[in-house]
């Protein structure tokens, strides 16, 4: 079992120690074993979920994506113009990322990517979306105070950079395509798709050589 | 549909919780929530119902459960709704579970 964190802010926990998370947990093994003797579920099946989206699927699949944009152009462009066929044609289309669109961020755009409604995010392309993303505190700020909200992940936005948020659907899901960092001419797709953070696609970082594992910068 | 979902500029939320290497369930109980319902929008109902169901939990319950709470909330109400599972017979496992503990 995993330690619980707790954060400033107004959102509600992923529940503690206390009671609640313990009858909540009990709640949860009831209906489990209510649908496993019903057959309505099975719990191999349960399994197999699970481990695929702790261990296969994730933001690496979004950073071959943006690694392939990086080094070919004309992928790049198809990329951007039709985020969904071009995804499809490296065979990376998945659950929750039917129809997707592709955003560049540029020296004089930045993109940043919300679902005030939901959590609604591109699940076969960047995993399950983290915590903050699901928090009440960015799903109603994004839209409003995008430049306050990126300085709270370190991220400073220059006043003639233009911010760009966009808003997810249930159908429609996005991915920022970060501007690739200076000083990476050398480098191999595969090398540059380790440098893609998961925060830098969804737009709340930018790809950044002094943050990547030693390996790969020097 | 006007509900308390819809956050798009609603004010006084807080800071970003922003976690650092954070695991992708946060426990057991999450975990099994996902997958329970992820092996039921498909099969039963549409995930589009998924999400409505979420969006009918009542506001000040929404704006006070966590993430998992509210996909725990859609996966029962639509459980019961579609004559899956019964509220009766989800009471009465909680009971046997929470006794069998006791015993162990």
């Amino acid at each position: 079992m995993t330690a619980y964190h707790h954060h400033a802010g107004s959102d509600p926990k992923s529940s503690s120690d206390s009671n609640i998370a313990s009858d909540i947990a009990l709640r949860v093994k009831a209906i489990e074993a209510l649908l496993i003797e019903k057959g309505i579920v099975d719990p191999a099946a349960l399994d197999t979920i699970i481990e695929t989206y702790e261990t296969k699927v994730g933001p690496h699949i979004g950073a071959r994506i943006v690694a392939k944009a990086w080094v070919d152009s004309e992928f790049k462009q198809r990329l951007l113009a039709d985020g969904t066929s071009a995804i499809a044609e490296l065979g990376l289309t998945g659950f929750s990322s039917e129809h997707m669109i592709v955003v560049e961020n540029t020296s004089e755009i930045h993109n940043l990517i919300v679902c005030t409604l939901c959590s609604c995010y591109p699940w076969a392309i960047l995993g399950l979306p983290p915590t903050w993303y699901k928090s009440f505190a960015y799903r109603s700020r994004a839209v409003i105070e995008p430049r306050v909200v990126l300085k709270e992940f370190g991220l400073e936005i220059p006043e003639n950079v233009e911010v760009r948020v966009w808003d997810s659907t249930s159908d429609l899901r996005y991915l920022v395509l970060p501007e690739r960092p200076e000083g990476t001419e050398g480098l191999s797709e595969e090398e540059l798709a380790k440098l893609v953070t998961r925060n830098a696609m969804i737009g709340a970082a930018k790809v950044d050589l002094t943050t990547v594992p030693s390996e790969v910068s020097q | 549909m006007n509900g308390p979902h819809d956050l798009g500029g609603m004010q006084s939320m807080g800071a970003i919780p922003i976690e650092e290497n954070e695991p992708i369930f946060h426990s057991e109980w999450e975990a099994k929530v996902f997958a329970m319902s992820f092996a039921t929008f498909g099969n039963f109902f549409t995930v589009d119902e998924t999400r409505h169901a979420s969006e009918r939990m009542p506001p000040g319950k929404y704006l006070s459960s966590s993430y998992y709470e509210r996909w725990l909330f859609a996966l029962e109400l639509l459980l019961t709704e579609h004559s899956l599972v019964s509220s009766a017979e989800i009471e009465e496992k909680i009971a046997e579970l929470s006794q069998s503990n006791e015993l162990s």
